[in-house]
């Protein structure tokens, strides 16, 4: 990574004299109104060289606003860019966000870095490969139709007249708004999208180099650690720094308020600090927290609950003859990253320059620059890559700590990993939910009604708020900060009911919100949001009034599901996996099915999956799961077939192990023996069916798998043993009284 | 206080000065820039810092510098170049085998001890020495391929 070997000086060198001048603020709001035909954020940063620039020496480099989470969406951005520019992918350089020059997309989430960033690339490209062939044609006297360009190269279709992107680049040809006037290339030309590429990053990563925030060294670079209350509401009640000041190696002890840390020369000087200043603080720690055991029933009897009815159809059929209802639960869940959340900070030439693996550079800058109290044009946020998050853990606020540390210590260039149990302890999880469903079947076995209650805390606590300041650290300081009002994030999208408008034809339903303000446990984004819950919950109860239906659970979902692509995923995932209405399992083994489109407007997954249980001990174990989906327009069909098993296998993981751990206090589960994870043993095989559709818009994936395959697991054991899971996750206790229960 | 430690790195003597309690991955990390083991929880639970010292995989976060002097240490750094890659660097690359890579090091470093000991193993006997690494984005079967693909290819 080239910006890591930089020094100091070279830094911002480099940084003034690399790029040609393009508007650094986004216009949004103004942008949006004024050319509202721009797609995603080429909108809001309409300069086409924000996107993009030709560089003299043969490449081309590509400035997006979407940052690699280790999902694979730097390439399939630079597949996109390299096709409509008729370049190899070798030519195209990605460049990772800085908000000194990258356009400004947002966050990195909601599995929109292709739906929406790559439309907005493709329309630059598109509009860039236009402008220079009129360039070419101007320069050599050629009419634009009779040019063709090939990898860079321009030339006449007939006649000797050439010339190339590279030396047109002198015309500085993108100094101007993007019209979104040039077509896209059509799909039957496409040689690069749809067509597995190898992942840009993934040879530095097999060779070990270093490419992660974690690996960064810059020159006169020390170490940070931070030292955390024992609990969310802890006060400290002494402190006596002075000790760990004279340890060896230690720079600076950094105190303000509860917001305790150390910087020392050396890491495991600066881990020994941390040690050392945490047996030198006494804390008064409150039982603030509620009951583990009754955790949803507290939750739903908060005070300032918003009841919203979110989706209502009303239309007269038959009355129903049957009426079912049951209650789901899903717990805490961590994002629990492999490498624990990290930053790094430094005044560089009075500006504090922050690197972070944060989904959000800019909303990241802005709530830095409250917390610090520093002009926001005086904060750089650069993007590094870090361990895989799943939506918001604590990359965001490892950011703010170096900055806070680094202002401790005179503006030295300060790197901060957090410890394991820093993470377990304060990233933000996703919330517990409860789901209530009820619904009347005809006397034809038809779903006539279908009434959905979901109570849950926000699932979006990022920074970047207009008011508040979400970063931990800003939480803790003397003069501290206040989160911003959390707030639902609206439908479709949706927050906690993400995914609770089912997408089968039901004549009557009425989804109904309960947004819960209160956040007794730190929650913000987890992978699917809502999703995870809604889906658990609405594809168990399909499976429960297929049985009430004495109906085949696929062929039920068919009789309610109109959409086509529904259909197509559903009938697929049923044809691989060899389905048979009606199997009878031998009280061991079973498989069961579940089905969603994410958020209702992405892609579409259908899930077969395969357990054996063992009904001495409840242990369940899936053995295979089978997948069908599309994408609409796939880009990258091995990066998406990645995603897809990513997220069978995570969501695996969270449908049988996981759930955050406290007691009155205070957080309990704080490593990975507390909070465990799949381990390879435990996995399940999968098989993916891709449906491509080359001819439409390519839909959100990254999160689309992880859904149904809670619900696929639940019936798969009722399936097997008859024992009907409503709460997750499904331990072996669980599963063992629930078979017991019959 | 510090003192000097000598190290056999990746076949190539190396001195650090440093206490000799510092965890084995910092010396590697920072004082000799060799920055493919990961810290990753600091007890031995995950397999993100795995080395292989004498043949033997290990956890480089609960290794102390001075446990291992004049030992052979192995990292992912010393066991392929550019020209010249380690079949499993190159069965990672064929199957595409992650995601975001941070637990990649560990994989690839408890696969090479495993591969430099049982040289055809089964899908089990992967699964099994890989017990103790653990993946967060779910490449767990592209990571058993890669390491079935490599055993091939080191057969032939």
């Amino acid at each position: 990574m080239s910006s890591m070997a930089l020094t100091r000086r070279e830094f911002g060198g480099a940084l003034g004299g690399l790029v040609i001048a393009f508007g650094m603020a986004p216009r949004t709001g103004l942008g949006a109104e004024s050319a509202p035909r721009l797609p995603g954020m080429l909108a809001a940063n309409p300069r086409l060289d924000a996107w993009l620039r030709i560089d003299p020496v043969g490449t081309v480099t590509i400035f997006t606003g979407r940052v690699e989470l280790g999902q694979g969406a730097t390439t399939a951005l630079a597949q996109i860019a390299a096709e409509e520019l008729d370049i190899t992918m070798t030519r195209v350089r990605m460049i990772p966000v800085d908000t000194n020059r990258s356009p400004n997309e947002g966050v990195t989430a909601g599995s929109n870095s292709i739906e929406a960033g790559g439309a907005a690339l493709r329309s630059a490209a598109a509009e860039a490969r236009a402008i220079l062939i009129q360039h070419a044609s101007q320069r050599l006297g050629v009419p634009a139709d009779q040019l063709s360009a090939d990898d860079g190269d321009i030339f006449a279709k007939s006649g000797p007249q050439r010339t190339s992107y590279w030396e047109l680049a002198a015309d500085m040809p993108f100094a101007r708004d993007a019209t979104n006037s040039a077509p896209a290339k059509p799909a039957k030309d496409h040689r690069l999208v749809g067509r597995p590429a190898q992942r840009l990053d993934i040879p530095d990563k097999v060779m070990g180099r270093p490419i992660f925030i974690q690996d960064m060294r810059l020159p006169g670079m020390v170490h940070g650690r931070i030292v955390r209350p024992p609990s969310y509401g802890a006060e400290l009640v002494r402190l006596d720094e002075a000790s760990v000041r004279k340890l060896p190696g230690v720079i600076a002890v950094a105190r303000d308020g509860r917001f305790l840390g150390v910087v020392a020369e050396r890491e495991e000087q600066a881990i020994a600090a941390r040690t050392a200043l945490m047996k030198a603080a006494t804390w008064r720690v409150p039982a603030g927290l509620p009951e583990a055991a009754t955790v949803h029933d507290y939750l739903k009897a908060r005070p300032d609950i918003d009841t919203k009815t979110v989706n209502e159809k009303t239309a007269s059929v038959q009355p129903a003859a049957k009426t079912l209802t049951a209650t789901y639960r899903k717990p805490y869940l961590a994002h629990a990253s492999i490498g624990p959340s990290c930053g790094a900070a430094g005044l560089i030439d009075d500006i504090l320059t922050v690197w972070s693996h944060t989904q959000g550079p800019y909303p990241l800058r802005a709530d830095i620059a409250k917390a610090t109290s520093i002009a926001p044009e005086k904060v750089r946020v650069i993007h590094a890559q870090g361990a895989g998050c799943y939506g918001h853990n604590g990359a965001d606020d490892a950011a703010l700590d170096a900055a806070l540390l680094s202002l401790s210590a005179n503006g030295r260039l300060v790197k901060v990993q957090w410890m394991r149990d820093d993470e377990f302890g304060w990233e933000p999880f996703g919330s517990a939910m409860t789901m209530a469903a009820s619904a009347g079947l005809s006397a034809d076995g038809a779903i006539v009604d279908w009434q959905y209650d979901v109570w849950s805390c926000t699932h979006n606590m990022r920074p970047g708020n207009r008011q508040g300041v979400n970063l931990l650290a800003s939480w803790h300081l003397a003069k501290p900060f206040s989160n911003a009002t959390p707030a639902e994030l609206g439908l479709p999208a949706g927050g906690g009911d993400r995914n609770a408008v089912p997408t089968y034809d039901f004549p009557n339903q009425k989804i109904v919100d309960h947004f819960i303000p209160d956040m007794p446990l730190r929650v913000s984004a987890l992978r699917t949001l809502g999703g995870f819950g809604n889906v658990f919950a609405l594809e168990s109860f399909m499976d429960e009034l297929a049985e009430a239906a004495g109906a085949d659970p696929v062929a039920f979902r068919l009789r309610h599901l109109k959409d086509e692509r529904g259909r197509a995923v559903l009938q697929a995932a049923a044809e691989k996996a060899g389905w048979k209405p009606s199997e009878k399992s031998d009280g061991v083994r079973g498989r069961g099915v579940a089905f969603s489109r994410y958020e209702t407007t992405k892609t579409y997954v259908a899930l077969i999956a395969d357990v054996v249980v063992d009904r001495a001990t409840g242990a369940v174990r899936v053995e295979r799961v089978t997948a069908a989906a599309d994408a609409g327009q796939t880009i990258n069909p091995d990066g998406l077939r990645n995603q897809i098993e990513g997220g069978i296998i995570q969501g695996t993981s969270w449908t049988l192990k996981e759930q955050v751990k406290f007691d009155k206090e205070r957080i309990l589960s704080r490593d990975w023996v507390g909070y465990p994870i799949l381990t390879f043993a435990e996995v399940p095989a999968v098989d993916v069916v891709l449906i491509d559709h080359p001819e439409l818009p390519s839909l959100g994936a990254g999160e689309a798998s992880q859904g149904p395959i809670s619900a696929a697991i639940a019936n798969a054991v009722r399936h097997a043993t008859g024992a009907r899971l409503r709460e997750l996750p499904f331990t072996p206790e669980r599963v063992k009284a629930a078979i017991a229960r019959g | 206080m510090p003192e000097t430690y000598h190290l056999r790195v990746n076949g190539a003597p190396r001195e650090v000065t440093l206490e000799g309690d510092t965890p084995l991955l910092y010396a590697l990390r920072n004082d000799l820039e060799l920055s493919a083991a990961k810290f990753g929880c600091g007890l031995a639970q995950c397999g993100a810092c795995t080395v292989i010292v004498g043949g033997v995989a290990v956890r480089s976060c609960r290794t102390e510098v001075r446990a291992v002097e004049n030992r052979d240490i192995t990292t992912l750094e010393g066991i392929g170049t550019d020209a010249k890659p380690h079949p499993l660097q190159t069965a990672f690359i064929a199957e595409q085998a992650m995601q975001c890579g941070y637990c990649i090091n560990g994989m690839i470093m408890s696969a090479k001890a495993l591969l430099d000991k049982n040289p055809k193993p089964t899908d089990a006997q992967i699964r099994e020495a890989l017990a103790g690494n653990l993946c967060r984005c779910g490449s767990h079967n592209r990571i058993v391929r890669a390491i079935l693909r490599a055993s091939k290819e080191m057969a032939t």
